[in-house]
């Protein structure tokens, strides 16, 4: 990956006519697309399809990127969107889930992921397998706030929501994530709080 | 103080958007009360443990797939090239100088006579409809409604016909 180029000289390449520059792009935020689209339909072959249709929308769509705001936020918010678009097709349930019966369900619904999970055991892992716990939009705040890097406004524009309400937003999924930590991994978290 | 607002006023703290004297008054409440060290120990684990958080990876294949899929594709041309302001305000104005005009046509229709005098409200809207719709004003504007529907509908038609070429 070429870390030196700004992602507007990329998307300048690719609109002068050099489509392959755009691969770039796609490497440099597969991950973060890729997790974003998890976080909302939990499973990783619907998640690797809905994250290549948002390359593909943001590739056409791409001249009408017009650098106001970060090329990040701007896809972004085609995730949201698409994703968003994903889970009315599919009528997924995106409610927070909070009680057992619906935490069994998740389980056995995400034998995929379990299967690295149970290899893993790890803290990361675990605290992974929290946020897929949380509702999309809790899990979706955040990870565009720590791991995509993506200010309150920035969110807001992301979610069409106001920098209050997303800060209002962030508490509440970091309380909750902390619920889910305390009240189904207490033993797999237990090493961070005894280190 | 209730702990939600503790919390609250230590995410800020920790995420680093508190004010200034916020700040320095909840590093005191850190340093002196055993309650808010708890708390902020608790949060700051939290916090360190999401930002420890691995992002998920795709399947291998993954930019492969899509730039197969894109070489069927080409980036469409800026919404900002082919929306006309101009063209935009121009529809605006139009709608609303009919909204407008049909009002001003109705107002007229009406039959103020017959209100009594407490009230300068008519008994009843009598609107002659017939009236309206064979007036020959509404003919013509029906006229030219027409035929720039079926301006529009070719101009479509063409284009379509256009793309399908490209597309042979």
């Amino acid at each position: 990956m070429n870390e030196g180029v700004t992602d507007t000289e990329i998307i300048n390449r690719v609109l002068g006519g050099e489509t392959a520059a755009y691969a770039e792009l796609v490497t440099r935020y597969q991950h973060f697309v890729f997790t974003l689209a998890l976080r909302f339909t939990h499973h990783r072959e619907d998640a690797e399809e809905v994250a290549q249709d948002i390359f593909i929308k943001a590739y056409r769509a791409l001249s009408d990127f017009r650098g106001a705001a970060k090329f990040s936020t701007w896809l972004y918010t085609i995730v949201y969107t698409t994703s968003i678009t994903f889970l009315r097709k599919k009528r997924m349930v995106t409610t927070s889930i909070d009680d057992d019966n619906i935490f069994l369900e998740l389980e056995s619904k995400d034998s995929g992921l379990k299967a690295n999970q149970v290899e893993q055991k790890s803290r990361t892992a675990s605290l992974a397998k929290a946020i897929g716990m949380l509702s999309a939009d809790d899990a979706q705040i955040i990870t565009l706030f720590y791991k995509a890097e993506q200010s309150l406004e920035e969110i807001g524009l992301i979610m069409g929501l106001e920098p209050n309400s997303v800060k209002v937003r962030l508490h509440r999924a970091r309380q909750r994530l902390k619920e889910k930590i305390e009240k189904y991994m207490k033993h797999e978290i237990s090493s961070i709080y005894d280190d | 103080m209730e702990t939600p607002r503790m919390e609250e006023r230590l995410w800020e703290f920790i995420d680093g958007s508190s004010q200034k004297e916020d700040r320095i008054e909840i590093d005191r409440l850190i340093q002196t009360a055993p309650e808010w060290q708890l708390k902020y120990e608790e949060l700051l684990q939290v916090h360190q443990m999401i930002h420890a958080t691995e992002l998920e990876t795709p399947s291998m294949r993954f930019t492969r797939n899509i730039m197969e899929e894109i070489s069927k594709h080409q980036v469409s041309p800026a919404t900002r090239n082919y929306l006309n302001k101009k063209i935009i305000y121009g529809i605006g104005v139009f709608l609303l100088a009919m909204i407008i005009g049909l009002f001003i046509v109705s107002l007229a229709q009406v039959d103020w006579s017959g209100g009594t005098s407490s009230s300068p409200m008519p008994d009843r809207l009598d609107i002659e409809w017939s009236r309206l719709w064979n007036n020959g004003y509404t003919k013509i504007f029906m006229m030219i409604n027409t035929i720039l529907g079926l301006v529009l509908l070719d101009k479509y038609l063409e284009k379509k016909k256009t793309q399908s070429k490209h597309q042979i």
